[in-house]
């Protein structure tokens, strides 16, 4: 047996090392990581993805590992996929995710992968869709996707996460309004941390304003909850939000189809762009052709729209 | 390491020593030099140690040690290091351990160990030239 | 009132212009500085000459005044050292408390004047030495103390009444202190008798020390609750030593040192005022603990502003009435992270001066650093060496002769004014966001402290700071220069057999009956020092007076900033 089907093997017996060696190769090595993910794809599609964005201080990982203790209370098994910012100067990360939620590493039904962004924009990694494959197809009930939310639009996490969460705390110095409209728009659940805080009230309200004048005509009703993360107040209640989501998704096949059809396009599209581009720069680069090409560019003869729509006539003229 | 991507460390405190200067500024030093780096901050066990190391597939572990304890605690970390088949992890250690200790230390499997005073360009550089190829 | 009068002072001025311009770039020709710029460890831009001018607007009685007498800048006793000298206290403790005990009587017979004591990591962290956390740790870094039985060994031939004990204690101060008393009470010395202080500075765990059993607030509650206890029954005792010592060895700079730890000290007056306590009747009880780093001015300056500062606080801010609560009395400890592993006889001349810092600064009490720091427990002769250096400096250096002679300079002066600036630009900026506990949640302090400890990382591997021995005048290093100390690791197994040994012989029902009561008086928000008295009086363990509260409590959940 070569090293990827032992790989593949142990994701569908649920062996931690074995989907932790596959993330790594889909983080790094796209045809191998390809292999996998074709072996292990009709295998996904059981898990429950949640997706979980918010500005910074709000308290999100500190939510998270109490989501993840009260699935686990229910016996439910829980992968996380944390993502965190590479620095664009020095292209390092700090993972820091992962602390919050240390104590339930050596949980055997829980397992925690933290992710660098690698500057691929919109919150996620590249390669966080497939990590979430690898841990649906590894038998995890639950995937809980926590995202950069540096505060800039992370619509990315609709390409990934049946259920998307927004966690925003009082006093952040983020306006409600601050929060892009995309992310409004998608948002399934809406949650306020620090309910403790005076000011938590005003922060529930202004959410509840926006959301008035969105979202008149979609049977799903966003809801605004409030948490206490370091308490653990409101988690029984958002996780049960969070299921009820998860059964409306099941009981509405056709908004189920909708949304998982347009993830599978948008998935389809990157992938052909992606495949399309490095097939085309390959060959100009090895017929020595990428320079000219850049020259002309820059000296305003043609402009990079125009160059790629001949290179893809071109291409498609050959095959 | 892995392919052409990054490499992952985890620095990791293990046991009740709460001296952390030096684990975080190396931690911040690796990440300025282009790694990933996890942190799971004090007081880890051993099995914390390990299962995170497992988790994210690193490629490295550091260890930072200062409270004299590393006799009884990294023997642990390696062996279940081997348990767990995470044989080509190179682990380093730092902090406060004696010279009289380093050679038990490296027949345990650990790489290397840097004493007070060692530059953070040093591990950054060992770190790069003895990272291990993964297949 | 200035100093100089204002013709005087012009005079002057022209007079150092003149020199600027003539004598000086004659002679920088010549040679050249060897830096751009000099500056101290803080970032202040030291000048190349400091004159009058410098302290212009110095006003002596009101800035500077009079030994013991507001605003306390030049010291809070009158005579200072010929009077008394600073009491030399030595840190020390490992192994059981057997070891820790003969390791007192050697200090006790080798001059030093007051005991300190460093407990093992279990102890620290609330775990008797047979907890599962506490494998490979018990008696390593510190002594174990698990029960008051071990206590009694700790102190056993030495009279109570006649020295003072300092305990480097945080979380289970309240226990350690309860223990104490007792051992006192039964060596016949009472209460009202007994003098030394517990360290007991809950907040400066969460960004410094990182001892942290309990999350801010009720580690906060517990400090207070043995203020409290003392300011009514312990009068001699100084329930607190608010440090900067911690903060400072994780990387904070002295003007940052300082501010952060005068934060903590308004911090703890404030909830010692919410308990309806006066503030004469507590805060001359309050004490505090500091590093001494390399610079050896900035240090000095450092401590004369901490006087100057904190009186200055004690009496506009919170309106102190008598004279001793706005004294700050001082413990200082000579720089741990400054010592090397190479070379480290080095180590003494670096102590040394940093000692010296301290005297001049006006310390009440200092523990020296020994030069096997970097390499393990202070060793029997590296300890001694370390007393030495206090003695030498007390009786043959002469710097004692006078009271606070730095006085004038026009160096100290100034930078003991920009140290006050710098310092109150900061706890203005902490009080704007809410005060310490909401600084520590926000990550403010661990910030700061990380980013100055980067940046002196930096400097040293760039070779913009020296570290002799180790980025310059460096040997090829002796396979292990010196002898180590080594703590037995059958001291583990001691321990774990005397515990168990404890349990079958102490009153188990009457424990469980106090453990019992101690969670009910914790729920309810009472003072819990007398059940805490009552149980290790009945042989109720550290661990399991610890949990307890654990439960009530929870446990802190460190907050990372790296």
């Amino acid at each position: 047996m070569t090293k990827n089907e032992e790989i593949i093997k142990g994701i569908l017996k649920g062996d931690h090392r074995s989907i932790a060696r596959a993330i790594t190769i889909v983080e790094n090595e796209p045809t191998e990581g390809q292999r996998i993910i074709a072996a292990i794809y009709p295998h996904t599609g059981r898990a429950h993805i949640i997706g979980l964005t918010g500005p910074g201080g709000a308290g999100k990982s500190t939510l998270i590992e109490k989501i993840v203790r009260e699935y686990r209370r229910q016996k439910r098994t829980v992968g996380v996929v944390a993502v965190d910012p590479t620095s664009p100067f020095t292209g390092g990360a700090f993972l820091g995710d992962r602390i919050r939620m240390q104590e339930l590493s050596t949980d055997e039904g829980v397992f925690i992968r933290s992710m660098a962004s690698r500057n691929y924009p919109g919150g996620l990694a590249k390669a966080t869709k497939d990590a979430v494959k690898v841990l649906d197809a590894a038998g995890k009930d639950i995937i809980l996707v926590e995202t950069v939310g540096a505060g800039q639009s992370e619509v990315e996490i609709i390409r990934v996460a049946q259920t998307i969460v927004v966690i925003h705390a009082p006093g952040l110095g983020d306006e409600i309004q601050a929060i892009k409209a995309g992310l409004m728009e998608i948002a399934d659940i809406f949650v306020v941390n620090k309910a403790d805080k005076e000011s938590a009230n005003k922060t529930v309200m202004d959410i509840q304003a926006i959301l008035q004048l969105n979202n008149a005509e979609n049977a799903w009703k966003p809801s605004v909850l409030r948490t206490v993360a370091l308490t653990g107040e409101g988690v029984p209640e958002l996780v049960k939000k969070l299921q009820e989501h998860g059964d409306y998704f099941e009981r509405n096949p056709e908004s189920k189809r909708t949304l998982m059809k347009s993830i599978a396009e948008a998935e389809l599209v990157e992938a052909i762009k992606e495949r399309m581009a490095s097939s085309i720069i390959g060959d100009l680069k090895s017929g020595g052709r990428l320079d000219e090409l850049l020259q002309r560019i820059l000296k305003k003869e043609i402009d990079p729209a125009s160059a790629s729509e001949k290179l893809l006539n071109e291409k498609l003229r050959k095959n | 390491m892995q392919g052409k991507g990054k490499i992952r460390v985890l620095i990791a405190k293990p046991g009740l020593d709460s001296h952390d200067r030096g684990a975080k500024v190396v931690a911040r030093a690796l990440r300025d030099a282009g790694m990933e780096v996890i942190y799971t901050g004090l007081r880890q066990t051993p099995e914390l140690i390990v299962e995170t190391a497992l988790q994210e597939d690193v490629d490295v572990v550091g260890l930072s040690i200062l409270s004299g304890a590393h006799k009884a605690l990294f023997p642990r970390i390696m062996n279940l290091l081997k348990q767990k088949g995470l044989i080509d992890v190179m682990v380093f250690a730092g902090g406060i351990i004696p010279e009289d200790d380093v050679a038990e230390l490296k027949s345990l499997g650990i790489k290397e160990i840097f004493g007070p005073g060692t530059t953070t360009d040093t591990i950054i550089r060992y770190v790069f030239d003895n990272v291990r190829k993964r297949t | 009132m200035k100093i100089f009068d204002e013709e005087r002072m012009k005079e002057i001025k022209r007079e150092r212009e003149r020199w600027e311009q003539t004598t000086l770039p004659n002679w920088l020709k010549q040679s050249k500085e060897r830096k751009n710029e000099f500056r101290n460890q803080s970032g202040m831009l030291i000048k190349r000459l400091y004159t009058p001018e410098d302290v212009e607007r110095l006003d002596y009685l009101a800035d500077l005044g009079f030994p013991s007498e507001y605003p306390f800048t030049r010291g809070v006793h009158a005579t200072m050292y010929r009077g008394r000298l600073w009491t030399m206290r030595m840190f020390a403790g490992f192994g059981t408390a057997a070891n820790t005990n003969q390791r007192f009587k050697y200090l006790l017979k080798e001059g030093e004047s007051g005991l300190s004591t460093a407990f093992d990591y279990p102890t620290i962290m609330g775990y008797d030495s047979d907890h599962p956390m506490a494998r490979g740790e018990v008696g390593i870094c510190g002594v174990a103390v698990s029960s008051l039985r071990d206590m009694e060994v700790l102190f056993d031939g030495i009279p109570l009444d006649q020295v003072t004990t300092s305990m480097t204690i945080n979380g289970p101060a309240s226990m350690l202190l309860a223990m104490y008393t007792v051992v006192g009470d039964k060596q016949g010395v009472p209460k009202e008798k007994l003098g030394g202080t517990t360290q007991n500075d809950n907040l400066k765990e969460f960004f410094a020390q990182k001892l942290c059993i309990f999350p801010p607030k009720p580690s906060v509650k517990l400090t207070t609750d043995v203020i409290e206890y003392c300011a009514r029954h312990l009068p001699r005792w100084n329930p607190i030593s608010i440090s900067g010592y911690h903060i400072r060895e994780a990387g904070a700079n002295a003007v940052q040192e300082l501010a952060f730890t005068l934060y903590d000290g308004i911090s703890y007056v404030e909830s010692t005022l919410e308990r309806g306590l006066k503030l004469d009747d507590f805060a001359h009880r309050l004490s505090f603990f500091f590093a001494s780093h390399n610079d050896f001015f900035e240090e000095i300056a450092k401590f004369r502003a901490a006087r100057r500062i904190w009186a200055r606080i004690m009496k506009e801010r919170f309106h102190a009435k008598n004279p001793r609560s706005m004294w700050m009395r001082m413990h200082v400890q000579t720089s741990g992270c400054t010592l090397t592993s190479q070379q480290p006889h080095n180590n003494i001349t670096r102590t040394t001066v940093q000692a010296l810092a301290a005297v001049l600064g006006g310390t009440q009490s200092l523990h020296t650093n020994s030069f096997d720091e970097a390499l393990c427990l202070p060793g029997e002769e590296a300890v001694r060496v370390a007393l030495r250096t206090q003695q030498i400096i007390a009786h043959e250096s002469g710097v004692t002769n006078t009271v606070d002679p730095m006085a004038g300079s026009y160096f100290v002066e100034a930078l003991t004014n920009e140290m006050e600036e710098r310092v109150m630009e900061y706890i203005m900026e902490i009080d704007g966001m809410g005060g310490a506990i909401p600084a520590i949640e926000k990550g403010f302090f661990q910030k700061e402290i990380a980013d100055s400890a980067y940046k002196y990382q930096r400097e040293i591997d760039e070779k913009k700071r020296t570290i002799v021995g180790v980025n310059n005048f460096t040997i090829e290093e002796p396979e292990c220069p010196i002898e180590l100390l080594r703590v037995d690791p059958k001291v583990e197994e001691e321990q774990v057999a005397n515990l168990k040994k404890l349990k079958r012989q102490r009153d188990n029902r009457k424990v469980e009956e106090l453990l019992g009561k101690l969670h009910y008086s914790a729920e309810k928000k009472e003072n819990l020092m007398p059940t805490i008295i009552e149980a290790v009086k009945a042989y109720t363990t550290l661990g399991e007076i610890t949990e307890v509260l654990r439960q009530v409590y929870g446990e802190y959940k460190e907050l990372i900033v790296v």
